[in-house]
């Protein structure tokens, strides 16, 4: 039962932080007004700058710093064309997709089937032996513990900094900021490079802890389950931990029966989180008044300094 | 210093040319790309872009893939002009393979006068249908469409993977992934003898002019592209909201679904696990090439399945891996959203401000 237990959690953490991580980035920037749609795009360029770097130079700790410059290089492109070239931000967001798509795979081309060095795990002695509080509580690799810190340092800065304010203001209303003299626009730069490496995080955790590997596609969806958390938790941090850990369940449950040979084919069973998606987006959206009321109120409008 | 500053009316000039400058410089940036990856960029660009244009298999090929991304690009276009914003067209275009696809198994013996017409709407039925479970849950539930779609492309997948290996594999296939192959009746015939270019290049270009008429000439056009444009002024109009975001997702569902029919009962004859390389969300480039213009889509829809091409050629000729056709499109989107800025705003030397005045007055 313990052993269960065990591996049930440490499974369920495994699969929530790279959710946990692309959504706690990808709230921030919606918080400032911009949509950025290229989650899955920069966590797959993460993810395989992080396992190139890990592979060529054995240092995780470069390793994970390449992939959130990788995917804050990302988000770069996307702030250029949708801040400064003002473009619309739904299209561009899929370009980044379908680009990080294309370069992820050319750059990973060679590394295909390789394994690559993992993140190594905290281990206490004594105290990460214990049974079930042990592995669950102090055996995890960096990355675990920092998406937790982070959604924590969001949320504080988001509501309890003067800076998060501002923040709050250009995502609410672009024009009454500006005009009270906020420099639009190179705020939403800042969010959205955060919401890169946060994604280029995301990606990292993805081929150096996850699956130690890199893979086309790897990420398989989990950008846009993210963008989905985003809107599942309207836009409120502490709820995105609770529908990552959800999202992290669903996907181990659709593991975890494939395993137990149970009679329901393995496609239909992988389908899980993807349907598990939709009807949370349907169960939340219902709710008309509180999208409205949570809702940046300036999320992906262009904004201009015309006068 | 070079500021933008709001033209007050669109470009027509730019609204044309920002296309073109975007594929000249994306062109410059993919040659840069493969000089960096170590060929020589004026000849890889060449092998890439022209050299499938210069035999009769590489034209017969264009128009191949051609095909599904003008019909799949010309639905899009009107959805997205009604501010819908469908991009999981990849999915419906598996559910009108599946749906198509089940129905040509089912009925091999039929008649083609009657299975073959049969098997097409049928197609087009498994496209609205995908489509149509994103607005109804836009449309009961407020639920994003977005991102609903984009979730059933990964479903509709994992149902073409379990239908492939599982009930529908064919017995004598030696166990691979796939379906028995679709009789005669059941299988799009190509209209040049000789070549691959079948049914579906043509209808491909007579769909975007009906799409065309429909958007310029009906009053349903006309309340799609207010909808899209201004959704206050469509409410006053007491243009129903909900049924036009039906109507947009159900047409461009079933474009994607006929375009998704004619891939499996043409070009590839069955059902296997991979029957699209990302169709559906080409498409999107092919849309905004064109646009959001049917007719344009036609155009996009032939650079975009020569971009196909090309990453094949490089591929065997030069020996690069053809996820360059990925990048060739994310970079030509990229400069093409970034171009359209031209058509709302100018570029005008900065004027010398007061040196004291703040970015607030």
């Amino acid at each position: 039962m313990i052993f269960f237990l065990t591996s049930f959690l440490i499974s369920v953490i495994a699969a929530a932080t790279p959710l946990l991580l692309a959504a706690t980035g990808e709230l921030v920037a919606e918080k400032s007004g911009v949509l950025n749609l290229g989650v899955e795009g920069m966590m797959l360029v993460g993810a395989v700058a992080g396992f190139a770097v890990a592979y060529g130079t054995g240092s995780t700790i470069l390793a994970v710093a390449a992939a959130v410059v990788a995917g804050a290089g990302m988000a770069l492109i996307f702030s250029f064309l949708t801040l400064t070239m003002l473009a619309n931000q739904i299209a561009t967001g899929l370009a980044l997709t379908i680009f990080g798509r294309g370069f992820s795979a050319l750059a990973g081309a060679g590394y295909v089937g390789i394994a690559g060095p993992v993140l190594p795990k905290l281990h206490i002695p004594i105290i990460s032996d214990l049974p079930l509080i042990g592995p669950v509580l102090f055996g995890h690799d960096a990355l675990i513990y920092l998406s937790f810190a982070i959604l924590a340092l969001t949320a504080w800065f988001l509501y309890r900094t003067h800076a998060g304010l501002i923040l709050r203001a250009v995502g609410d209303s672009h024009d009454a900021a500006h005009a009270i003299g906020y420099p639009v626009i190179n705020i939403r730069y800042l969010a959205t490079l955060f919401g890169g490496a946060m994604s280029g995080l995301a990606g990292a955790y993805m081929s150096l802890s996850y699956s130690p590997l890199w893979a086309q596609d790897m990420t398989a969806g989990r950008g846009w389950i993210a963008l989905a958390l985003v809107v599942f938790a309207a836009w409120r941090p502490l709820w995105l931990l609770v529908g990552a850990y959800l999202f992290g369940g669903i996907m181990y449950l659709s593991l975890y029966i494939q395993g137990l040979g149970v009679p329901i084919p393995s496609p239909l069973v992988s389908a899980l989180p993807y349907v598990a998606t939709v009807v949370v987006l349907v169960i939340i959206s219902r709710d008309v008044r509180r999208i409205r009321l949570n809702q940046p109120a300036s999320l992906s409008k262009p904004f201009h300094a015309t006068a | 210093m070079l500021r933008f500053e709001p033209r007050g009316y669109s470009s027509r000039f730019w609204s044309f040319g920002s296309p073109i400058l975007a594929l000249v410089l994306t062109v410059i940036v993919t040659g840069a790309f493969f000089a960096l990856m170590g060929s020589p960029p004026i000849k890889a660009v060449y092998t890439f872009l022209v050299e499938p244009l210069l035999s009769y298999n590489g034209l017969s090929a264009l128009l191949v893939k051609a095909a599904p991304l003008i019909m799949i690009g010309v639905g899009l276009s009107l959805c997205y002009r009604a501010n819908v914003w469908n991009i999981g067209a990849e999915g419906q275009f598996t559910l009108g393979a599946i749906f198509g696809g089940g129905f040509a198994l089912l009925f091999p013996d039929a008649p083609w006068q009657l299975a073959y017409p049969t098997m097409l709407a049928i197609g087009i039925l498994g496209g609205m249908f995908w489509a149509g479970i994103v607005a109804f849950l836009r449309t009961q539930f407020n639920a994003n469409e977005i991102l609903t779609s984009l979730m059933l492309t990964y479903v509709a997948q994992l149902v073409l993977i379990y239908l492939v290996t599982g009930p529908w594999r064919d017995p004598m296939g030696f166990g691979f992934p796939q379906t028995a192959m679709f009789s005669d009746a059941e299988t799009t015939p190509t209209i040049i003898p000789g070549t691959h270019i079948h049914l579906g290049c043509a209808a491909a270009p007579v769909l975007a002019v009906l799409v065309w008429l429909l958007l310029t000439k009906s009053v349903l056009g006309f309340q799609l592209r207010v909808v899209g444009q201004a959704p206050r002024a469509a409410r006053f109009a007491g243009f129903s909201e909900p049924r036009l975001i039906w109507i947009a997702l159900l047409i461009s569902g079933g474009l994607a679904g006929l375009a998704g029919i004619f891939e499996v009962s043409g070009p590839i004859g069955q059902l296997t696990t991979s029957i699209s390389p990302g169709y559906g969300f080409t498409a999107v480039i092919v849309a905004f090439l064109g646009r959001l213009h049917p007719i344009g889509a036609i155009f996009g829809g032939l650079l975009l399945a020569l971009s196909y091409l090309g990453g094949d050629a490089a591929q065997i000729d030069l020996g690069l891996p053809n996820a360059v056709t990925g990048i060739f499109q994310g970079v030509l989107l990229f400069f093409l959203l970034g171009c359209d800025i031209l058509i709302l705003y100018r570029l005008k030397p900065r004027p010398s401000l007061q040196p004291a005045m703040s970015p607030a007055e």
